[in-house]
């Protein structure tokens, strides 16, 4: 097991290498360097060669990424070119955004899925079951800026609900603690900075729910059909079991399991979809970093991104390797 | 069938006390009491908070407001106004400045402002050190030229000599030489006066290279102090918003509102969002397309006056017929600016005569003009011999700028123009930041492109001089002629001198040069909700908020 664990470990320096060569060498091909991002539209082209001097942008791809790796490797990971922050600095200023909004999406897709799903399975071919065909249909094709810019024309700007974009009010002066915008009004005691938070979460986490929501409700669906179909399920109602017990015990619990798989994969695609929803809801988390790093072509911070990014996703990957076999004994560790 | 009803009941239930909050929220904002607080939505974050290091709008729009510079400009004009200075003379070779200060001025961190503040500030732009600093320094390299040790790449001999303090309210300005940028450039925003002791302070010169890209010292990011209507308070970098607060030491009309907050939201449907749901006051660079829906909710949208320009750039360098003045003329005559300006330009849009606004000292009211006429194009091809003329003409994508708000409309409509002449047009679009100009500005390789310019300050040379003072690969061709013509005109310190010499150039460059064809001058806008007075659009995007007032909400 803990061979395992090591050699999985090891396994992940070559992979980020390997990525980040291809993700260096991608980044310098794009046209338009960062020096034109940077100075603007007044600058000349003598300007934006003499900037990429400056920079040593105008240095061999190779030469330039064994420097950017040197520097790495002793954790500095450079500067923004838009903010002149350290890129790490600001991704821990971010990441929290990102975090709130994704696990906030992730929540309301399971606890409403789940149920929905397992609600649609039990009363089949009924019209709640092709309501909900048809909703999770609609919900799956429809793209997340869409329902994003809908969601806000409506509850924000017309209805007047919700705020429309941001994380707090302007008029909110709350205290930074762990950059989570809700726990951080609760740890300091200040509840309206918290429901001000909500408040602001509410429409972007709907937005981004909508997709895994659809799917989870599809996947429990179809897995429930199946385990009510099954023998076991058959002959535990043959045996006279409570009803109520055979749907716990029986079936929701067999039912589940595809549907663990499917939110793990749900996980990664909702990342993604977190960039195009803080776009629209000007959430200020890694999305926006993202977006705002493309059109200035900010190569240290794309990179230091993406290379976190493939850390996390590697790091998960290995996490849900480890709690298969830990579920599953058959699953052997070698 | 109970845990779902009731897990619904409880979703309802939390979204609804969710609403109430929010409602709370919004009731409270809503209290209109005399001062107050405007939140004005900007497209982007600043760069950082030191004038001399930036060369954006958007970092520009917050200094502005707590910097004052020597020379300013009236509002809603290009028109110079005292600032720091009460007056300003200069000797008849242009080489002296004496500016007269205005007294019992304080920065915003109880330094004196005086004439040792102001020797201060222009030496230690001159002074710089370090590559990384200088090269992030573009206006003022722009105007002056050099530094007194040029590193890294910086080039060119400098402009600047010294700085002399006659007295404590007399600062006088020696110059190596007359540029036609003074006075007008000693209001740019870059030009900004800091407080001596913030900027020792706070070490303010410390721009350090980091790998790829520049760090900017605790000045620049937290302590910027000038002496302007409003003072910094905070830049939440994670809620993108930036506070400043009214300065009540201020020495001219003290600014009305208590605090001016921006609030930084990239995209424009979210900033439009946020005005409709009113928790924004205001907004910059509205969509043309926009004006009409945003003046029919109730908010005010204020066109500035147009300063900036247009063209439909022309290279012979890979076309020899564009050599050819009479097909540089049938290219012009073929355009029809009128109709352009009427169907695909926002209100406040005009025809452009030459190469630069009508408010811009050097305007010539008779120059050639070319005015929408295909035959007289048709019979200049035909004179020249080149009926069957084929020309790759450029276009950007992924771009709104200013000038051309829809640049894909733009080259459409004057490429059927072209057509109806007898002209075939390869269509080439490119990227804007990903190609465009790299292939138009550096690299040469269209016949024609379009590409635009907004002026930083009401100077002639600022325009013609940017476009035509000097051979650019844009361009394509040598024309020592005109490049003479510029630089005499932008020698000439005598105002009067000065003018004349560049409406000559303006006349010349339209009869006899032709490197290009001006097509039309315009100005952005800015929104703001129907209960804010007081701000005043201008040319040069030189907003000051200190005149705002924010009445009862409608």
């Amino acid at each position: 097991m803990l061979r395992f664990v090591v050699r999985r470990l090891v396994q992940v320096v070559p992979t980020l290498l390997i990525l980040s060569v291809l993700l260096f060498a991608w980044l310098r091909s794009l046209p338009g360097g960062p020096a034109g991002a940077l100075l603007g539209d007044k600058a000349t082209p003598e300007g934006i060669a003499a900037l990429n001097r400056t920079l040593g942008l105008d240095q061999p791809i190779p030469i330039q990424y064994l420097r950017y790796l040197g520097r790495a490797l002793t954790g500095d990971f450079g500067a923004s070119l838009v903010s002149g922050d350290p890129v790490l600095a600001e991704i821990g200023r971010a990441l929290p955004a990102t975090i709130e909004l994704s696990v906030t999406a992730l929540l309301i897709a399971i606890l409403a899925g789940i149920p929905l799903g397992y609600l649609a399975a039990r009363y089949r071919g009924r019209p709640w079951d092709n309501a909900t065909i048809l909703a999770t249909l609609v919900g799956v094709a429809v793209p997340v800026f869409f329902l994003g810019y809908v969601l806000k024309q409506v509850f924000a700007v017309e209805l007047g609900l919700f705020p429309p974009s941001g994380r707090v009010s302007v008029d909110i002066d709350a205290t930074r603690v762990t950059g989570f915008a809700i726990l951080d009004g609760l740890l300091t005691r200040e509840f309206d900075a918290s429901a001000d938070a909500i408040a602001h979460l509410v429409l972007p986490a709907i937005a981004l729910a909508t997709i895994p929501l659809a799917v989870i409700v599809r996947i429990t669906r179809a897995s429930v059909l199946d385990v009510l179909d099954s023998d076991f399920v058959r002959t535990a109602n043959a045996k006279g079991l409570a009803p109520g017990t055979v749907r716990g015990r029986h079936v929701l619990r067999n039912a589940l399991l595809p549907v663990s798989t499917t939110i793990g994969l749900q996980t990664g695609l909702l990342l993604a979809g977190a960039v195009l929803t803080e776009k629209v809801f000007n959430w200020g988390g890694l999305g926006t970093l993202i977006a705002e790093g493309i059109e200035r072509r900010d190569y240290p911070r794309l990179q230091a991104i993406v290379l976190l990014g493939a850390l996390i996703y590697v790091i998960v990957n290995l996490l849900v390797d480890l709690s298969y076999a830990l579920i599953d004994p058959r699953v052997r560790l070698r | 069938m109970s845990a779902p009803r009731r897990l619904v009941a409880v979703i309802t239930a939390g979204l609804l006390a969710v609403s109430l909050t929010a409602c709370a929220t919004s009731e409270r904002d809503a209290g209109g009491a005399a001062g107050g607080t405007m939140v004005f939505g900007a497209a982007g974050a600043p760069k950082n908070f030191d004038p001399i290091f930036n060369d954006d709008g958007e970092s520009f729009r917050p200094a502005r407001q707590m910097y004052d510079t020597l020379i300013t400009y009236k509002a809603g004009t290009t028109e110079l106004e005292p600032g720091l200075a009460t007056s300003w003379t200069s000797t008849p070779d242009g080489k002296q400045w004496t500016f007269a200060l205005r007294p019992g001025v304080k920065f915003h961190d109880g330094t004196d402002f005086n004439a040792a503040a102001v020797c201060a500030n222009f030496d230690r732009w001159f002074t710089m050190k370090g590559a990384a600093a200088q090269s992030q320094m573009i206006y003022y390299g722009d105007v002056f030229e050099g530094f007194a040790k040029n590193e890294g790449d910086a080039s060119g001999s400098p402009v600047y000599k010294n700085c002399q303090a006659r007295d404590a309210n007399t600062a006088v300005l020696n110059l190596n030489k007359f540029k036609g940028a003074f006075p007008a450039a000693f209001g740019l925003t870059s030009l900004s006066i800091s407080s001596p002791t913030a900027l020792k302070q706070y070490n303010a010169d410390a721009v350090t290279q980091s790998g790829d890209s520049f760090t900017y010292p605790a000045y620049a990011n937290e302590h910027p102090t000038g002496t302007g209507p409003f003072r910094f308070e905070s830049f939440d970098k994670a809620n993108g918003t930036i506070t400043l607060a009214r300065n009540d030491q201020y020495w001219g009309e003290k600014a009305k509102l208590d605090k001016l907050i921006f609030k930084i939201i990239p995209d424009e449907n979210a900033r439009k969002q946020e005005l409709a749901a009113g928790t924004i006051d205001g907004y910059d660079l509205p969509s043309p397309a926009d004006y009409g829906t945003l003046k029919d909710a109730g908010n005010q949208v204020l066109v500035r006056k147009p300063f900036s320009l247009l063209y439909v750039g022309i290279n012979p360098k890979n076309n020899p017929a564009l050599k050819d003045l009479r097909v540089r003329q049938a290219i012009a005559y073929a355009i029809n600016r009128d109709a352009l300006v009427k169907t695909k330009m926002p209100e406040g849009t005009q025809v452009a005569t030459q190469f630069m606004p009508d408010t811009v000292a050097g305007y010539a009211p008779d120059v050639t003009t070319y005015p929408y006429d295909p035959n007289k194009a048709k019979q200049l091809l035909a004179q020249a011999g080149q009926q069957n003329l084929t020309l790759n003409f450029y276009y950007p994508t992924e771009v709104t700028r200013p000038y051309m708000p829809n640049p894909a409309d733009l080259f459409a409509a004057m490429s059927a123009d072209l057509a109806a002449v007898g002209i075939k047009i390869n269509p080439v679009a490119r990227p804007w930041n990903g190609g465009y100009k790299d292939d138009v500005q550096k690299a040469g390789k269209q016949d024609l492109h379009m590409l635009g310019w907004t002026g930083d300050y009401n100077d002639a040379g600022n325009f013609v001089g940017t476009f035509f003072g000097r051979p650019k690969a844009e361009f394509g061709q040598n024309d020592p002629a005109m490049y003479a013509e510029l630089a005499k005109a932008d020698s000439i310190p005598d105002p009067a001198g000065h003018t004349a010499a560049y409406q000559q150039a303006n006349r010349d460059i339209m009869a006899k040069f032709l490197p290009a064809v001006p097509i039309l001058t315009t100005g952005p806008a800015v929104v703001v909700k129907g209960n804010i007075q007081g701000l005043v659009p201008s040319p040069l995007t030189d907003e000051r908020f200190l005149t705002v007032s924010k009445g009862e909400q409608q």
